[in-house]
């Protein structure tokens, strides 16, 4: 489990985090929310220590990332998968390269042991036969799945991705979605997914935590998130005709108007 | 504030190069990047320092038969003079000057690209010391190829010049030859290293620091390159005439 305590973060005098708490669980997938400067990236750049808060603590299974040393940092993000927005994939390697990377840098498995965990990430994700390609050569969903199974190549406890969905059609947003959601399970990961993709959160949000201009103004998860009357929280996810015909119909089913 | 500026780069290049300058996490990771870059920015540029290299000999050959032909002095003094030039001046900071224009330029686009595009903190979150990971290897390559390219560069000059002797009726190849093994002292070559070795460190490191905290995307990018490149040129005049007084005095 992940705890948040009171992180307070400000660039150049403004203030992008506001006084947050909230706590990731294990085995679930966690998704933060909010409109476009809300400090989602923030907070999750906070929580993988890319930037430093200003207050607050950051425990992973009660360990303090900001009063950790430098050694204690690096064994920490060994234990750390990260799916960037862009994918982030190393140009200059191969997708069996990519996803072998963490394995060559960070275990003891001979070269054949490296290569088998390597292929078997891969086709976890259902990309057997790309290990010869490169990045550039695949679409962006594929991309995706590559940094998903360089992600989880070495059995992280903590799978962080930012804005997954971004940049791909609905029917492979889904694919990722669910992917990551199985993946979390399968192997008892904490799962933080940052996202403003509405389907994601009505789709594999069990714990969903809201930010408001740096806030966190409600935490719950996609069944609750129906019935909440967090004005901000409603105006944000039903925001369009689409979704408010969806909230109507689930307020319906539960009796509710 | 352009003082100020300039202190808090001088800052920021110490702290990253503590960064770089640690061991590495997987020795067997670092020789093989370490052997690539040495391809990559060393025996890619042959090419380059062969073709600068002859011409440039040839010119300098042609000038001197030009300007400094007078009865007072002897006819070899034209090989003797090309020679001295190549070795003190051409084939180290010349040189070196060239190559911050193609290595400097390759250096700080490809780190800056991987910092636009996440690669550098995918790297961070992973554990990886990101900084001597993608920095050392390209200084370290460099360092250990550029003797190879000064003493390809010397050698090719001089059969640049040795070239204009022998197809124009400017100077003959006996005496061009007799000047170019005149009053030779060998020193000259090792000084000419030793200027290449530290304008290496200069090109690589200095390329590096401008593309590892480039800051938003393509445009950035493109800037931090020219950046590196006229920093490092700039760099490399500065030290220039610092080694010259240090090792000529």
């Amino acid at each position: 489990m992940i705890k948040v305590e009171n992180i307070t973060k400000s660039f150049d005098g403004k203030t992008i985090l506001h006084d947050v708490s909230c706590e990731f669980q294990t085995g679930k997938t966690n998704l933060i929310i909010g409109q476009s400067g809300s400090g989602k990236t923030v907070l999750v750049k906070s929580i993988v220590g890319l930037v430093r808060p200003e207050t607050g603590r950051i425990l992973f299974d009660g360990r303090n990332l900001l009063t950790m040393n430098q050694k204690q940092t690096k064994d920490l993000r060994k234990e750390i998968g990260m799916l960037f927005q862009g994918s982030a994939l190393f140009d200059s390697e191969t997708v069996l390269g990519n996803v072998m990377f963490p394995l060559v840098m960070f275990s003891d498995m001979t070269p054949g042991e490296i290569r088998d965990r390597a292929l078997f990430c891969l086709e976890r994700v259902n990309l057997k036969g790309a290990d010869s390609k490169y990045p550039s050569e695949l679409s962006g969903g594929m991309q995706k799945r590559v940094a998903i199974a360089r992600a989880i190549a070495l059995n992280p406890k903590y799978l962080f991705c930012d804005e997954p969905n971004s940049g791909l059609d609905p029917r492979t947003s889904i694919l990722i979605d669910e992917l990551l959601s199985d993946i979390t399970h399968e192997y008892n990961i904490t799962t933080i997914i940052n996202t403003h993709d509405m389907n994601s959160v009505l789709g594999i949000g069990e714990n969903i935590v809201f930010l408001n201009k740096g806030h966190r103004d409600w935490v719950g998860n996609s069944e609750q998130i129906y019935t909440s009357d967090n004005k901000a929280l409603i105006d944000f996810v039903f925001a369009t005709d689409l979704f408010r015909k969806v909230r109507a119909y689930e307020l319906q089913k539960r009796g509710l108007s | 504030m352009i003082l100020e500026k300039q202190m808090a780069d001088l800052g920021r290049y110490c702290t990253l190069m503590t960064k770089v300058l640690t061991a590495p996490d997987r020795w067997m990771v670092f020789l093989k990047r370490t052997i690539g870059e040495m391809f990559k920015l060393g025996i890619d540029s042959i090419p380059l320092v062969i073709t600068i290299s002859v011409f440039i000999g040839a010119v300098i050959t042609i000038q001197m038969q030009l300007n400094i032909s007078s009865p007072l002095l002897p006819a070899y003094a034209v090989g003797l003079t090309t020679r001295e030039i190549i070795l003190l001046e051409f084939s180290s900071s010349i040189l070196c000057l060239i190559l911050a224009g193609k290595v400097g330029s390759n250096i700080a686009s490809e780190i800056g690209t991987m910092r636009v595009t996440e690669q550098i903190d995918a790297l961070d979150i992973m554990g990886v010391n990101s900084a001597n990971y993608l920095i050392l290897p390209k200084v370290l390559g460099f360092l250990l190829i550029m003797p190879v390219l000064v003493i390809l560069s010397m050698g090719t000059s001089i059969i640049g010049g040795l070239a204009v002797a022998y197809f124009t009726d400017m100077i003959s190849v006996s005496k061009f030859t007799y000047g170019l093994q005149a009053f030779f002292n060998p020193w000259y070559v090792w000084y000419s290293l030793i200027k290449s070795l530290v304008f290496s460190v200069i090109i690589t490191s200095t390329s590096s620091y401008f593309g590892y905290y480039v800051k938003g995307g393509a445009l950035e990018v493109g800037k931090a390159s020219t950046q590196a490149v006229v920093n490092s040129s700039i760099l490399i005049l500065l030290f220039d005439v610092i080694l010259t007084k240090l090792l000529l005095q």
